[in-house]
């Protein structure tokens, strides 16, 4: 059965459009990731315009990560003192992302810079979550119940402006959540997407928070970020597919809520793991798709109407 | 500028002319309008029409102009870059060409031409002034390419039948994806290589109902519709968790 899409201005099937927010919702309510470096990618392989996919992903995050939050809201892992410092870094970083994305597109070549992060990102990210996760998986099996500390301390953790997070048990300093806002707010703004693929991993490996808090905070900020870059994207280029977003977020509110309860039954480092591959994979189809031969070198658009 | 008056009137004769005989040539759409909406998954709307005495039909179909912008990649440190692209300005959106023999057959080719009768023929400009003719053939070719992929620029013989030999008709198909304008059909009937008459219909393809008025909407109010967007989506997500509260 298809379905007119008014901004994106063709017809798709609505089962494929629900399966493929169905897909996207269960991952972000397993990992706390929004979703949206899959669901991008997709919307323009089925062929939705560039600008309505990107635009049309922030808004159905919103929505989706709205469902996963209030899940594990209900279970007390949103850390909401953290969520608020991340939030007041990530609006700043958003600022200026979108003043660079403006001066990258003004140089050219916006889109093979976005690939190129991408690719960089996602591999080195899924590489070092990959080996970090396998390695304590094996340590557990062999040390059994060998009581640890609850998070190494960096000299990172040291620097001034120290806030105690009750609920996470961290007493760092506020910079750290600060600039790990401000630097996920810069990658969304260029990338079009919540960010919560690199928030969650540095969430772990530099805040220190326990993986048990990660997604519901993670999500918690999400929800801002990408409800910023929807009113953002409506106003500068009007993009955002209602409709698109609407029969999505059928399948991913659903999707969001099953997976949460499916995130609950694996170990964290079992959680880190699979989500290392889910990157890498994405990662490596990039890396493909920049070095392969296309099967066509020429490409149209058209513009104006 | 006054060749062109010329021009009208010398048809503004003709056409008289033509009336007080038999109209060598009539036709009509079955419907002027492509209505676009929810469940528009393209459509067909059927050319009819009778001729006065034997000839072949022409029908050339154009959809409104746009700014199409070819691009190519070349490999560049081991990846693929758009590193040439070239402007077509004002490129039909949409180019059909059916008749009842082959085109070649009909009509001479310089005629074929002058009325950019032909997927061969139609006339692209090009921006660009310093590449080499060869680079411009290769451009146009993927441009007619991808639209032919689209189903947005088709040409084919055989597509005008003949009830008869006065009565024609013929079917225009329109793919989900047809741009939104107003298209021009043009009906040639071609008589001993010579286009001795011609008729042009215009023909509408507009979003009506609820998606046109999401799309006025999105246009005029993009703030608040951006707002609704946001709070629409964050309603669902909310709505969604409450069967699973008390889970």
């Amino acid at each position: 059965m298809d379905i007119y899409l008014p901004i994106a201005a063709i017809s798709l099937d609505v089962f494929v459009l629900l399966a493929l927010g169905g897909v996207v919702g269960f991952l972000s309510g397993v990992f706390g990731v929004g979703g949206g470096f899959l669901l991008t990618p997709f919307l323009i392989f089925i062929g939705v315009p560039h600008a309505v996919a990107v635009a049309s992903s922030a808004n159905q995050l919103v929505g989706a990560s709205v469902s996963g939050a209030l899940a594990h809201w209900r279970r007390g892992h949103v850390d909401l003192q953290m969520g608020l410092v991340l939030l007041v870094g990530g609006f700043a970083g958003s600022a200026v992302g979108v003043w660079l994305f403006a001066l990258l597109r003004r140089i050219g070549q916006i889109d093979l810079t976005i690939s190129l992060a991408y690719t960089l990102l996602l591999g080195t990210l899924g590489a070092l979550m990959l080996v970090e996760s396998s390695r304590a998986w094996m340590r557990d099996r062999r040390a059994g119940s060998l009581r640890r500390k609850l998070h190494q301390h960096m000299w990172l953790h040291g620097l001034p402006f120290k806030m105690r997070f009750r609920r996470s048990k961290l007493y760092i300093s506020a910079l750290l959540p600060l600039g790990l806002g401000f630097s996920v707010g810069v990658l969304s703004a260029i990338m079009g997407v919540g960010g919560g693929f690199v928030m969650v991993p540095a969430m772990i490996y530099i805040l220190g928070m326990p993986t048990a808090m990660v997604p519901g905070t993670s999500l918690f900020q999400i929800i801002f970020v990408a409800a910023g870059v929807t009113i953002l994207q409506a106003v500068e280029n009007g993009t955002v597919d209602i409709v698109l977003v609407l029969v999505l977020l059928i399948g991913g509110v659903l999707g969001a809520q099953i997976g949460t309860r499916f995130g609950q039954r694996l170990r964290g480092e079992q959680l880190r793991a699979l989500l290392a591959l889910i990157v890498l994979a994405v990662a490596a189809k990039l890396a493909f798709d920049l070095t392969a031969t296309p099967t066509d070198l020429f490409s149209l658009s058209m513009l104006g109407g | 500028m006054r060749r062109f008056r010329w021009i009208v009137i010398a048809a503004l004769f003709c056409a008289s002319a033509g009336a007080a005989a038999a109209e060598p040539l009539v036709a009509d759409l079955t419907s002027h309008l492509i209505a676009i909406t929810t469940g528009f998954t393209g459509t067909n709307v059927v050319l009819f029409g009778a001729t006065e005495g034997h000839g072949d039909v022409i029908v050339v179909v154009r959809g409104p102009e746009r700014d199409a912008v070819v691009r190519r990649k070349s490999r560049v440190a081991g990846i693929w870059i758009n590193t040439l692209d070239v402007a077509f300005p004002g490129t039909p959106s949409y180019y059909a060409v059916f008749s009842n023999r082959p085109l070649d057959e009909i009509a001479p080719p310089q005629l074929l031409a002058l009325h950019q009768i032909g997927i061969t023929n139609l006339r692209l400009r090009v921006l660009e002034k310093n590449r080499s003719p060869e680079e411009i053939a290769a451009f146009r070719a993927a441009l007619i390419r991808e639209q032919q992929q689209l189903g947005l620029f088709a040409e084919e013989v055989g597509k005008v039948s003949f009830l008869g030999d006065r009565l024609f008709r013929a079917t225009i198909a329109f793919p989900a994806n047809v741009p939104t304008g107003t298209y021009l059909v043009e009906v040639f009937l071609v008589r001993d290589q010579k286009i001795v008459s011609g008729q042009t219909t215009p023909l509408v393809v507009s979003q009506v109902g609820v998606d046109a008025e999401v799309n006025e909407f999105a246009e005029r109010r993009a703030l608040l519709y951006g707002v609704i967007a946001v709070a629409g989506a964050a309603m669902a997500g909310w709505l969604a968790s409450l069967p699973f509260r008390n889970a």
